[in-house]
């Protein structure tokens, strides 16, 4: 999940109004016609195509009759396709919380501890990005190595420090599987709000925070009324992008668990389900039904990041 | 989203900003008398981002470790360090376990989309900043609502459209896909920073007599580098890493990429531990590399457009 932290705002940007400098038509369409191209081929056509698919019924890879809404109704109330879903989809959800958790505890709080430094401030970011930035895929069988029951580092030094009792298959125990999935998730991605809340905090006039001071704030209470509500927008981009990061995540479970979500389901998630219903499932209909997991899955991604960036907009005016 | 405002000037602030930072502190930014106690703040904060900074690369650091020492020595001492370092793990991962196509075809791949979506996203940011058609606003506005779409539910037809036009297993169809994957960000950060530009130096080209490409490739090109260097560095990362769109686009071995290769590699080879950590060191290197040498355009592309 290397998403830029951008958004796709309503702002009424300034089109150069006031200069003499401006393309024809024609001109600036064939300065975007490759672009438009690539994206309408691509994106574009394949986007628009996912939702119709899911409203025809498939015999194969051909369309055999309009299905309206009947796909959706298998996947939402047919075995094996129900209880795999509502499992999936916790597990996202499981992620989504780590990670929030992480991020907002440990992340804003190295954030702000760098804040303050000068000197090695760059080399820590450098060091806590790292992870970030590596193949979730990488990662995910590097941790696979690292908590094997057999060789693996981790149960080594539990035992080298006299924890054996803490020692565990860590993979291979149901009810344990998903954690580490969440926990190495969450880990991978803590470098990503530690240098986006770093940003946000360099954008703030220091002058903000030194009249604070003088008026006697001790440096929590700084950090709570000052950079806290300054930082909301912030929070709200991340946590928007990390929401729909844990929604469509799929290499570190399936690195961890492989495609079926091993053991017994208990790592699956929502783009392995997919995944699975797509191309492993066998099912005539397989198009038609995992083509409505994708919509569904769509729709929520849609409907919950407007409601997060709502959400962050009216704390943002409450904090204030 | 209106409370983020895009901040046209993001990319020269950004450097003014490090600046300001690396200018002695004068009288206005010099920190209020430390408290009692501060010494013992201090230590504990080193202790705590000290060890974090453990937590953060130990397993990276481990990974490279492992992957220069044997089999046995792997079992009987999990954290060891490597005494007697042997590269044999790489060699045999590069030639026997298919790295070596597999590190080229990445190579490739990205390099091959992150050139073609940067050019053409060049374009279009180009034309989105100086044009005042609506038609053109609105193609923008399609644009950049791709960065928030989750565009990896679109697999399916796509799956199909290539296989159609028998593009499957071929690193072509990945580059193509990767570069649409790139031009909402791409003209995004490249139009925000057109828009800063001022027009006096095209208008100058124009009245001698270049035309507006001429103009583009002559006059703009060479001033808006650094925000190129930012979309060519940060678009390389998600590609050279993802490990999706192989997955499920090529079903030929010899077109796999390093991440897609990794899956097969991890079934057939799950034993030979050194082995697994060189291949997983393979294709971290260059990664780490390119961040190492451009932390800055990778910051700046990861708070494009975060407002202050």
């Amino acid at each position: 999940m290397t998403a830029p932290a951008t958004t796709v705002g309503r702002t009424a940007r300034p089109r150069s109004k006031n200069t003499g400098i401006h393309l024809p038509f024609g001109v600036g369409l064939a300065f975007v016609l490759p672009a438009a191209l690539l994206f309408g081929v691509f994106i574009l056509y394949p986007m628009v195509a996912a939702l119709s698919y899911s409203f025809f019924d498939w015999a194969g890879t051909r369309q055999a009759g309009f299905a309206g809404f009947s796909n959706y109704v298998t996947l939402l109330t047919q075995a094996p396709y129900a209880h795999d879903l509502r499992n999936a989809f916790l597990h996202n959800l499981l992620l989504f919380g780590g990670a929030v958790l992480f991020q907002n505890t440990l992340g804003l709080g190295i954030a702000a501890l760098l804040h303050r430094r000068k000197r090695t401030k760059r080399m820590f970011q450098t060091i806590f990005a790292l992870p970030y930035l590596v193949s979730p895929m990488v990662i995910g069988y590097l941790w696979s190595l690292m908590l094997s029951p057999l060789f693996g580092p981790v149960n080594a030094i539990l035992r080298g420090v006299g924890l054996d009792s803490l020692a565990q298959p860590w993979l291979g125990d149901p009810n344990l599987a998903i954690w580490v999935v969440v926990g190495v998730t969450a880990w991978q991605w803590i470098g990503f709000p530690i240098l986006l809340y770093g940003a946000a905090m360099g954008g703030i006039a220091p002058e903000i925070d030194e009249a604070a001071s003088l008026d006697g704030a001790t440096s929590w209470k700084r950090f709570r009324y000052v950079t806290l509500p300054m930082l909301t927008p912030t929070i709200g981009i991340i946590t928007v992008l990390t929401f729909i990061g844990a929604m469509e995540s799929m290499a570190i479970p399936f690195a961890l668990g492989g495609s079926s979500g091993s053991p017994a389901r208990s790592t699956d998630v929502m783009m392995l389900l997919f995944y699975r219903t797509a191309f492993e499932s066998g099912n005539a209909n397989s198009i038609g039904i995992s083509s409505a997991l994708a919509t569904v899955l769509f729709l929520f991604i849609l409907v919950v990041s407007v409601v997060i960036t709502r959400f962050m907009r009216r704390a943002e005016r409450r904090l204030f | 989203m209106t409370t983020v405002q895009h901040v046209p000037a993001e990319l020269p602030r950004t450097e003014a900003s490090q600046d300001a930072r690396i200018t002695p502190p004068g009288p206005a930014r010099r920190r209020p008398a430390r408290r009692e106690g501060g010494r013992v703040g201090a230590l504990l904060t080193n202790i705590f981002l000290w060890g974090y900074a453990v937590v953060a690369i130990g397993p990276l650091l481990l990974m490279v470790n492992n992957s220069l020492r044997s089999q046995q020595q792997i079992a009987t001492e999990p954290l060891g360090l490597p005494l007697e370092p042997t590269l044999d793990s790489y060699r045999e991962a590069w030639l026997t376990a298919s790295f070596e196509t597999y590190f080229i075809n990445s190579a490739i791949v990205t390099v091959g989309s992150v050139a073609l979506g940067t050019v053409v996203s060049v374009l279009a940011a180009y034309a989105f900043a100086r044009s005042r058609s609506r038609f053109l606003a609105g193609t923008e506005m399609v644009f950049l609502s791709g960065l928030m779409l989750p565009v990896h539910l679109a697999i399916l037809p796509l799956f199909y459209m290539l296989d159609a036009l028998g593009m499957t297993s071929s690193r072509l169809s990945l580059i193509l896909v990767y570069a649409a994957l790139g031009i909402p960000f791409s003209t995004f950060v490249l139009a925000v920073f057109f828009r800063q530009m001022p027009v006096e130096l095209e208008e100058a080209a124009r009245l001698d007599g270049a035309g507006p490409f001429q103009t583009f490739v002559r006059v703009l090109l060479p001033l808006v580098r650094p925000a190129l260097a930012t979309v060519i560095v940060f678009r390389f990362v998600p590609v050279w890493n993802d490990f999706f769109y192989p997955l499920i686009l090529l079903r030929d071995r010899d077109t796999y990429t390093l991440p897609v290769g990794l899956t097969r590699f991890f079934g057939e080879y799950s034993t030979d531990w050194p082995q697994l950590f060189a291949g997983l060191t393979i294709a971290t290197v260059p990664l780490v590399i390119i961040f190492l040498i451009a932390t800055k355009q990778i910051i700046n592309g990861l708070t494009a457009g975060m407002s202050k």
